[in-house]
């Protein structure tokens, strides 16, 4: 009975801890905790409507419909966090200083809080689909009844959902001069993070090659079954056995994220607008 | 000359692509157990694993060692590819049911 509290709250985490470091990042911003909620509602919707149709989404593409399907939400998701942090690198100053006036929320974040929205959404919809899937199955099996099974997952989910709130109240103690710097160096991380992910579905439908498969292998240094494995997997896309080109979309989305920040960071002589 | 080069690689890739697709497997779930349990490869080849669930309740097909993850359907059926790979024993298991649905993929 418990293997199902264990497996409920690994599906969790990984959303959890997104929706820890997105609330984080958007601290300041009016009307926040409304797109946050409303993101979890949608994505709840969403992975309940997922699971229903999986059967279908399964035949599709001659069975690979599932990977095309995810890489495609991962791939949505990998934009949305990289126009975050580009905003976030224009607007952040602003920010930062705005957030110590109490009421004084800042303006024009409408558009960050919407990818702050979808993205949320997403990660809900990905790990919530197989979740429900496998809490379906489970009260669909004998061994186990309908209530020990619910007890049991919702003892999961709460245990993720914890997580995600330690790990958000954990970043609200930061410093806030090193605030910005490590809430947008876990976005992007995060995306890298998505895009590796992607490129393992691409690999497993077979869009791509993958380019050598393990590039490496520090399963003995750190396997991704431990306990840090699966934290730093979800925070930062840890991989013990990653292929090429997992490493190559990783590394691309970090070059290409930095490089945008830069080039459109906050100027004191740039026209703002965007 | 090196653009001559790099057309050459690009050629021998897909043509090895190519070569090396097409072995088609077939593993069935049944009562919460893979059959066969054992799926013996060959080696440096890509494999479409055809994977068929005939449970009514969903299994997901996880393995590290494969770099591999996917959720097949009660009563539905999925594609994963696989490979190539180098000899060795790859370890497969059903995370939905893991005290009996436990594989491995075995490449000669």
């Amino acid at each position: 009975m418990f293997g199902i509290g264990i497996i409920v709250f690994r599906e969790t985490l990984e959303a959890a801890m997104i929706i820890g470091i997105l609330a984080a990042a958007t601290v300041g911003i009016a009307g926040r905790s409304r797109m946050l909620l409303g993101g979890i509602a949608a994505g709840v919707v969403g992975a309940i409507v997922v699971a229903l149709l999986t059967s279908r989404i399964a035949e599709m593409a001659s069975g690979t419909g599932q990977d095309l399907l995810n890489a495609g939400i991962l791939g949505f998701a990998v934009v949305m966090l990289a126009w975050h942090n580009i905003w976030m690198s224009r607007h952040g100053a602003e920010l930062a200083h705005q957030a110590r006036q109490v009421g004084h929320a800042v303006r024009g974040g409408e558009k960050t809080l919407l990818t702050l929205f979808v993205v949320i959404a997403l990660a809900v919809l990905r790990e919530g689909s197989e979740t429900v899937l496998f809490v379906y199955g489970s009260m669909a099996g004998s061994e186990t009844s309908a209530l020990q099974v619910l007890t049991s997952g919702g003892l999961g989910l709460g245990a993720g959902a914890l997580a995600g709130f330690l790990l958000y109240a954990g970043f609200l103690r930061i410093p806030a001069r090193w605030f910005f710097a490590v809430t947008s160096g876990l976005i992007l991380l995060l995306a890298a993070a998505m895009a590796s992910q992607m490129a393992r579905f691409l690999v497993q439908s077979d869009v791509l090659p993958d380019m050598g498969s393990p590039l490496w292998d520090t399963t003995g240094m750190l396997s991704n079954t431990s306990a840090a494995g699966v934290l730093l997997h979800a925070l930062m896309g840890y991989e013990a056995m990653p292929s090429g080109l997992q490493v190559v979309f990783y590394i691309t989305t970090l070059i290409v994220i930095l490089s945008a920040m830069r080039i459109l960071r906050y100027r004191k002589d740039a026209i703002s607008g965007f | 000359m090196i653009f001559n080069r790099l057309i050459l690689c690009i050629g021998m890739f897909f043509s090895v692509t190519v070569l090396a697709a097409d072995s088609e497997m077939v593993l069935t779930i049944r009562e919460h157990r893979f059959e066969p349990s054992e799926l013996k490869v060959a080696a440096n080849q890509k494999i479409r694993l055809v994977v068929k669930n005939l449970d009514a309740t969903p299994e997901e097909f996880e393995s590290h060692e494969l770099n591999r993850e996917k959720v097949i359907p009660g009563k539905g059926q999925t594609t994963i590819y696989i490979g190539p790979l180098k000899p060795g024993r790859y370890p497969f298991m059903g995370e939905f049911n893991q005290k009996t649905a436990q594989g491995v993929v075995v490449v000669e």
